[in-house]
């Protein structure tokens, strides 16, 4: 019962907060909503005792991509201003066409008999080491683990290509 | 492990209240007197010239860039290290080429030279 | 029932919950309410703590810069701090205009929340700590990493462009020094199996400074560059850009930012002995809990005086120093240390399997030793020829004045306005 009290008020703070993200007037608070509404999504992944989930969110997440975010925004020259509302004018045709979208999803999840309302069953604190040893087995997920870091390597060198050719292009 | 969790619940929202009340509680013992040269914004003594914006620097932005691709590697990499006990050495292998290919990454930014301040 | 004397706050701890099951409520409103307080304790112990050590800092600096510290009010000036406190409490708020007003005012409350947060998954004695969290190790991490938010929080919502600039300035000093702090906790999280810092401390049967120095020294410096202590303190030298991100912030909440950043310094002190240099352990320690207690404070007080000496010993480093320190040598150093252990330790797992566990321990400690001597002697080798040849390329390539054959061309004017 408190469990599920405390539920609704996250998934209400996340789904405000997103909200806000959206249709905030600066463009810094947005990016600062934007930080509330991945830590709710962390409190969430706390709540299903994905310990390890909850704490990467947070970490790269909120201490990496929101940084990243908010110096992209700071990026464009008028950060300060108020830009005023942002709702465009047929703004409630999309609600409609959104809450069809929920309704048709909440259809098709309710033909599913996979799931209950409480939490689940706590997981192993061992299946963290279990994915660790999954990573590098050859016979599991090696190949994507080492795809993954040429994906990363190939990450790194464009944004040095498009940092370095801006710098030369500013001098 | 929820009681875990619960914990760190409880102790956010102390860790939070907790300074709140003290400035709460200096906001009420402080004296209130407010005036404009009080309230204008600070530039080395002298009156705001221009409107506040400031010259950003796209250096700053290939430090957070940087920063994310070494975060997300070093994710990946936690898992390994809680394993690390019971991994064969070809296991270990793979994840020293995982590094290897990050750290030639990290050393072809060096040379390419964005990493310096300018 | 833990006896008193051997396990003071295990004794505490039970006698609350018997305390309160005696009074009739049920368990989980029991275990509730003991988190709760015990929360309380720890908050408000660290907050409060910090007056004592805002005087171990000034007078520590003081000793070092050959003068006296604190020593006026109280005992040898104990009682400094806490007039220092009552004077911030009752000064005024000075809010510049155009200050977004919940920004403002959440930044320093996250500054400090960010530290207490630490607290509570350190491991005091055997059985004394806030809850062993499943992944305690990158849980530290992630909550270092609220502080740049807060410092961005801090120097934006200030609505001046100095305050923004030195919040930038410091937010890319902070990311970049998370990095080799993240590389280099995967050593302990490697040696000992575990995330969980009591699993941890429990592994240390020889302290992981003896066989991964390496990782203790880049942990220690990316801390002290992390918490934005000298020679790293770039983000509040006053002569930079006056005062840098907090500068529109006075009395309290400025305080705030003070607090968290000796707290944090505290804190640093705490991790590294948990971490590193076995925390708790100690002879006898198992046993009696409140001898753990003890051997942590004293391995911390060691750390913290060693921070401290370093902070009033060095010169402040250049911000460019400091990048170049950041990403050309601590990264790569970190990264090889982390390849170089894994490789060795592997690879001659099975050879110190086959002889006696307390030869095996001390052979691998050895091996690990002398792997760690080598990544740095390589490292050393190939930084200082990186370094010092970039620098004498640009040197080099610079356009020097050549001597002119012909005199100067008129001999310079005096203007109008000059007086000759």
């Amino acid at each position: 019962m408190i469990l599920q009290i405390l539920f609704i008020i996250i998934a209400v703070v996340t789904l405000v907060s997103a909200i806000f993200v959206v249709t905030a007037h600066k463009l810094m608070h947005a990016a600062l909503w934007l930080v509330l509404a991945l830590f709710g999504v962390a409190v969430l992944f706390a709540f299903l005792e994905a310990s390890f989930f909850a704490v990467v969110q947070v970490l790269v997440y909120i201490g990496a991509i929101a940084i990243l975010v908010i110096f992209a925004v700071m990026l464009t020259r008028r950060v300060m201003d108020d830009s005023g509302p942002q709702l465009i004018k047929g703004w409630w045709v999309a609600l409609v066409g959104v809450g069809a979208l929920f309704v048709g999803l909440l259809a098709a999840l309710g033909t599913w008999v996979g799931f209950q309302a409480g939490p689940g069953p706590s997981p192993d604190p061992a299946l963290l080491t279990q994915l660790g040893s999954d990573l590098v087995d050859p016979t599991k997920y090696a190949i994507p683990f080492e795809v993954a870091s040429i994906l990363l390597l190939a990450a790194l060198v464009g944004a040095i290509y498009i940092a370095a050719d801006k710098k030369g292009g500013k001098e | 492990m929820l009681s875990d969790w619960m914990y760190i619940g409880i102790f956010m929202l102390l860790s939070v209240f907790l300074p709140a009340v003290a400035i709460v509680i200096a906001g009420i013992l402080g004296p209130k007197k407010p005036s404009p040269i009080k309230n204008s914004t600070y530039e080395c003594g002298i009156e705001t010239v221009g409107e506040t914006w400031v010259q950003f620097k796209a250096q700053y932005y290939v430090y957070a860039l940087v920063f994310l691709v070494f975060d997300v590697e070093t994710i990946f990499l936690y898992p390994w290290a809680l394993a690390y006990n019971q991994q064969t050495f070809f296991m270990v292998t793979e994840a020293i080429l995982f590094i290897l290919i990050l750290l030639g990454g990290l050393i072809y930014a060096i040379r390419k030279g964005v990493l310096e301040w300018q | 029932m833990p006896n008193f004397w051997s396990d003071p706050f295990g004794f505490l701890i039970q006698w609350f919950n018997n305390l309160l099951l005696g009074w009739g409520l049920p368990g989980g409103t029991v275990q509730f309410i003991a988190y709760v307080v015990g929360a309380f304790i720890l908050v408000a112990g660290s907050l409060f703590f910090c007056l004592l050590l805002i005087w171990a800092e000034r007078k520590i600096g003081g000793r070092v810069q050959d003068r006296l510290g604190p020593n006026r009010v109280g005992p040898f000036g104990l009682v400094q701090a806490v007039a220092d406190m009552l004077k911030i409490f009752t000064k005024e708020f000075v809010t510049p205009d155009g200050v977004d007003k919940v920004v403002y005012n959440l930044a320093p409350i996250m500054s400090v929340a960010a530290v207490i947060l630490l607290w509570a998954v350190i491991p005091f004695t055997i059985t004394f700590y806030g809850n062993d969290l499943n992944v305690g190790v990158l849980y530290l991490v992630a909550v270092g990493g609220l502080a740049d938010l807060s410092i961005v929080m801090a120097g934006w919502s200030s609505n001046n462009k100095f305050a923004l600039l030195g919040a930038f300035r410091a937010v890319a000093q902070l990311i970049s020094y998370e990095v080799p702090l993240v590389i280099s906790l995967l050593l302990p999280v490697m040696l000992s199996g575990s995330m969980k810092l009591n699993e941890i401390v429990r592994a240390q049967d020889v302290p992981f400074i003896v066989t991964a120095p390496i990782a203790a020294a880049i942990f220690f410096i990316s801390s002290i560059a992390e918490n934005g202590r000298a020679p790293f303190d770039l983000m509040e030298a006053e002569s930079e850009i006056v005062a840098g991100f907090n500068v529109e912030y006075s009395g309290l909440k400025f305080g705030f930012f003070f607090v968290g950043d000796f707290l944090h310094a505290f804190t640093i002190a705490m991790l590294f002995s948990v971490l590193f240099l076995g925390g708790w352990r100690g002879p006898g320690a198992d046993q009696i809990p409140i001898l753990g207690f003890v051997y942590m404070m004293i391995k911390t007080s060691i750390m913290y005086f060693l921070g401290l000496l370093v902070r009033f010993s060095l010169p402040r480093f250049r911000i460019d120093q400091m990048m170049n320190i950041n990403w050309k040598m601590l990264t790569p150093i970190a990264l090889g240390a982390v390849m170089a252990t894994a490789f060795v330790d592997k690879a001659t797992a099975n050879v110190l399997a086959t002889t006696t566990p307390v030869l095996g321990v001390i052979l691998r400690t050895l091996i690990l030793l002398v792997t760690n001597g080598m990544v740095l002697w390589v490292a050393s080798d190939l930084m200082g020829s990186v370094l010092t040849r970039k620098e004498r390329r640009v040197v080099a390539l610079e356009a020097r004045p050549v001597a002119r054959p012909e005199p100067p061309a008129a001999p310079i004017e005096p203007t109008e306005g000059e007086v000759s």
